[in-house]
């Protein structure tokens, strides 16, 4: 073993929380999938117990495989009615591994010091890299992703997003004013994966921001939420990411930070746990806010009614929205707001996609089997639009749907709230 | 002592390669169930896919001497999954197939993996019914609910998972396959040696088919949960319920701290300064239901009721009862480690029963929780302690050994429904008596000669 044991400096009674009760079996899509207990959450918690309590080797293999093979996808923890804080201990868990080296190889070290350690560790470098690669038509952003894992390079490619021609700061201002005198002062995050491929989202979110007087400040200096390094065992270049942020957003003049990719809001309404030392943190875990809860919160305008015929619209819930966030409502609220949008709603709405942050990449197998359910039920509401709250999904449910050939939109909710306001819908 | 090489070879054999794990991440994992502070590390774990696999399974453990512990879904709350020395655990969880549903005769064919709420949930697609439903309904195995004979919220007018098995396909210890029981509703035929299957907590068998009894789908069904200041007004309300002949299916009380706990995690509302409440369900014809859930509803308040809350659709109504099945897990909030028991009264019994319990909690300085099946008398006194404690550990064992032998005192029984196995067997002989303890030996003997299967539980 290299270095101290991770798991063993996590505060014992978060291990000891779980009493192996087996109440959250059956909403865990690995265990569902392989009916072994190790691939279950109460296993896998068991497992980092026996690593703490040091009766078992923390750079044991199939330890290290079970903690990558969980989706980290929170569904056990809204289940839990003991109430066991699970995102806390995977992060751990996969610190644990990452320092044991249990993981390891050379290819997979060279990729994850690119792609965690340099590439997403600052903006500029991901926008630098993703212009660098738009400029190779056919690459598209798959390239960058590509060097993570080059397995299954072909199908690989297809599933990645595309990258935007312009990215957030060539779209949104450093500060936006409502036209009316502002009700409230927000920051936003502009996210990494959100930013390059998905920008048009950062400026529709301004957009309904403003509509609802919301004066928006979106900070240069803002860094990525830290979310990819700490679900993938980088807790330390998590924490000076998190650092960043708390630097960049001016806490005492913004009324929320809002964020709307639901991975980064999770991530960032637990900077407490990763900075319990930082004054700052209480403050911030309060003012992080997703923008459907943010803006359910303030109340919206109501878009203007709408002249085009009906739109079935579906909603999946992604999980670091119903689980991470235990929001679950809001978004469905806001698309009901919408003139023109009938709701269906989707079976099985918050079982995961397989999108999972970079799981789709890592464990392609269990990843495709969830996409092929997911969309399944999707193609059974006979929705023309899916609306989802986070960018991984948008492109996983994209990538699936194609794939199956079915013809449908996928969307962030906001986007359909902005193109309402807009006169769009 | 370990495997023998023929056996490794062997078990490799009869389940596939793939089904047989001994990992040491494995062994952890397979190494506890619901039971607190028991574990122990098996020596292989094997998943089984058919009834003769697990014939040849059994055969082999008497020739090689090593022992088999059955296991479902390791929610059972007794050790009845706990390993022993040398042994293999054998997981039913890949046979879990519904193999009929029969609308004419009101049976369903099942495998012993199959979870109890799919039971239930194919039963409703034609119509019909399963009624027994324990806490653990969305993750326990039909093959755990019938060695345990689990209760659940419904036992007061529905039974038990007994009175719901009209068959059984076993495999022996021997491994010998033995089929028991018919679709008819009644058959004489010799012993019923089903009845021996039920609740042997997997000593005498492996369960391989379970054939169960289904009943009409009731046509209406109310939830109301009650609200009250004091205990035993919750007490006599069930008391004064059930003296004006209304059988309800469902009459599940929670105290002070469980009602904490449960709306910690659920968020439904529930009356957090209230000192009990009393969660009840009728079902059957909309008029009876009707009328019954009206006089019920003025019994609680005929008993100083604060409050009775009526669930307006079945979504509320399976947010309540979510929660109440939540209980047990959601009390572990408070503490790091929650022992709970399921000592069972006659119901008459209930309030001397209850006062008890607290008074034995305080005179061992004990924090606890209770809630349970009021209807049926199974209580649930949940202490809340930390495993790390030993002195306080053992104040616990002695507030236990007492409050059995109060339930004994009163008529009542160690155990409503989680089964003696590891946990409960040192009171089991005060239970039974001598001449009970030696008729279940020598049964088991008759069974199991070899004493491969599950041995150490219920008794030594
Ligand atoms: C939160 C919670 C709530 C609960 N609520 C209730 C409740 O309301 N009522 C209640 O009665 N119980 C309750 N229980 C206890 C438990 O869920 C039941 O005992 C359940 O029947 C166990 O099913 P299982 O599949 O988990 O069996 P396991 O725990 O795997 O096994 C239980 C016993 O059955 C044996 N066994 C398993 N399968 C077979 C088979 N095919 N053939 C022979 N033997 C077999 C095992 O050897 C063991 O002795 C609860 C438990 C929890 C954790
Ligand atoms: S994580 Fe929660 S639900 Fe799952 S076994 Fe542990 S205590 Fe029970
Ligand atoms: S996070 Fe998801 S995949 Fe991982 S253990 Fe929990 S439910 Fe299973």
């Amino acid at each position: 073993m290299s270095g101290p044991n991770l798991l063993q400096q996590l505060d014992y009674s978060v291990l000891q929380q779980c009493i192996h009760c087996g109440m959250c079996l059956p909403t865990c899509p690995t265990y569902e999938a392989t009916k072994h207990e190790t691939s279950s959450p109460r296993g896998r918690i068991a497992l980092m117990r026996a690593v703490a309590d040091g009766r078992l080797a923390p750079n044991s293999p199939q330890f290290a495989d079970e903690m990558y093979f969980c989706l980290g996808c929170l569904a056990c923890e809204t289940v839990c009615p003991a109430g066991v804080n699970y995102a806390e201990m995977i992060e751990y868990a996969r610190a644990e591994v990452e320092s044991g080296g249990a993981k390891a190889g050379a290819q997979r070290g060279l990729i994850r010091a690119f792609a965690l350690r340099w590439l997403f560790a600052k903006p500029h470098r991901l926008r630098w890299i993703a212009r660098f690669l738009r400029v190779d038509e056919a690459a598209g952003f798959s390239r960058a992703f590509v060097l993570l894992l080059p397995r299954r390079l072909r199908d690989l490619r297809a599933q990645q997003p595309k990258i935007c021609d312009k990215f957030s700061f060539d779209l949104i201002r450093e500060t936006e004013s409502p036209r009316t005198p502002h009700r409230y002062r927000v920051g936003l995050l502009v996210g990494c994966v959100q930013d390059v491929a998905y920008s048009d989202v950062n400026r529709d979110t301004v957009d309904v921001l403003l509509a609802n007087g919301c004066e928006v400040f979106t900070p240069r200096g803002q860094s990525c939420c830290g979310s990819l390094m700490g679900h993938n065992g980088e807790l330390e270049l998590a924490r000076k990411l998190a650092r960043q942020n708390l630097d960049a957003f001016p806490l005492g003049r913004l009324d929320a930070i809002i964020v709307n990719s639901a991975g980064c809001g999770s991530f960032m309404k637990r900077y407490r746990h990763l900075l319990p030392d930082d004054p700052r943190v209480k403050l911030w875990d309060e003012k992080v806010h997703d923008i459907h809860e943010w803006l359910v919160r303030i109340g919206i305008q109501a878009p203007r009614e709408s002249a085009q015929p009906t739109t079935r619209v579906t909603y999946h819930e992604a999980c670091h929205l119903v689980h991470g966030q235990k929001i679950s409502q809001q978004p469905r609220e806001l698309l009901r707001a919408i003139p023109g949008v009938e709701l269906v709603e989707l079976p099985e709405a918050t079982w995961c996609c397989g999108s999972a942050g970079i799981y789709n990449i890592t464990q392609p197998e269990m990843s495709q089997a969830l996409l092929e359910r997911k969309v399944k039920h999707i193609a059974a509401t006979d929705a023309l639009i899916v609306a989802t709250g986070n960018p991984g999904c948008i492109g996983q449910i994209r990538y699936g749907a194609q794939k199956s050939g079915l013809d449908i939109k996928v969307v962030h909710p906001i986007t359909l709230l902005a193109r309402a306001y807009r006169g769009e819908l | 002592m370990s495997l023998s090489a023929t056996a490794w070879r062997r078990l490799v054999e009869i389940v596939g390669p793939a089904n047989v794990q001994h990992s040491p991440e494995e062994r952890i994992a397979y190494s506890y169930d619901a039971t607190p502070m028991l574990a122990r590390l098996p020596e292989a774990i094997i998943f089984v896919e058919s009834s003769p696999q697990i014939s040849d399974v059994l055969k082999l453990a008497n020739a090689e001497s090593f022992k088999v512990v059955p296991r479902g879904s390791g929610t059972n709350l007794s050790g009845g999954t706990i390993p022993m020395e040398n042994c293999v655990v054998l997981v039913t969880v890949k046979m879990d197939k519904i193999l009929e549903i029969d609308p004419r005769n009101l049976t369903a064919l099942v495998e012993p993996g199959v979870l109890t709420a799919r039971i239930d949930e194919a039963a409703g697609a034609h119509g019909l019914f399963y009624p027994p439903d324990p806490g653990s309904i969305k993750i326990s195995t039909i093959g755990g609910n019938v060695a345990e004979n689990s209760g659940g919220l419904r036992g007061l007018k529905y039974g038990v998972t007994r009175d719901y098995v009209l068959g059984l396909e076993v495999i022996l210890p021997t491994g010998e396959l033995l089929r028991c029981g018919t679709k008819c509703v009644k058959d004489v035929a010799g012993y019923s040696l089903k009845d021996l299957f039920i609740g042997s907590e997997g000593t005498l068998g492996v369960v391989t088919q379970i054939l169960l009894k289904l009943l009409p789908r009731p046509a209406a069904r109310r939830t109301m949960l009650a609200t009250f200041e004091a205990m035993t007004d919750a007490a006599e309300t069930v008391s004064d319920i059930i003296a004006h002949k209304i059988i309800p299916c469902t009459l599940e009380f929670l105290d002070r701290t469980t009602i904490r706990c449960v709306e910690d995690y659920a968020k439904i509302g529930l009356p957090l300064d209230a000192e009990a409440i009393l969660l009840m369900e009728t079902d059957g014809h909309p008029v009876v239901v009707e009328e019954e859930s009206a006089r019920m509803i003025e019994l609680a308040h005929a008993h100083h009721a604060r409050d009775v809350r009526i669930a307006k659709d079945a979504a509320e109504a399976e947010g309540l009862a979510s929660a109440r099945r939540a209980a047990f897990s959601a009390l572990a909030r408070m503490s790091p480690t929650t022992i709970l028991e399921d000592a069972t009264v006659p119901r008459s019994e209930l309030g001397a029963m209850i006062a008890f319990i607290q008074q034995t909690a305080e005179k061992y300085q004990l924090r606890i929780g209770i809630f349970g099946h009021f209807g049926d008398g199974n209580l649930h006194p949940t202490f809340l302690c930390d495993e790390r404690n030993p002195e306080e550990i053992k104040r616990v064992h002695t507030a236990f050994g007492e409050i059995f032998q109060k339930a004994i005192a009163l008529g009542g029984t160690i155990t409503g429904e989680h089964g003696v196995g590891l946990a409960k067997k040192g009171f089991l002989e005060d239970f039974a008596g001598k001449a009970g303890l030696d008729v279940m030996r020598s049964l088991k003997h008759t069974f199991d000669p070899g004493n491969v299967l599950n041995p150490g539980k219920i008794f030594d």
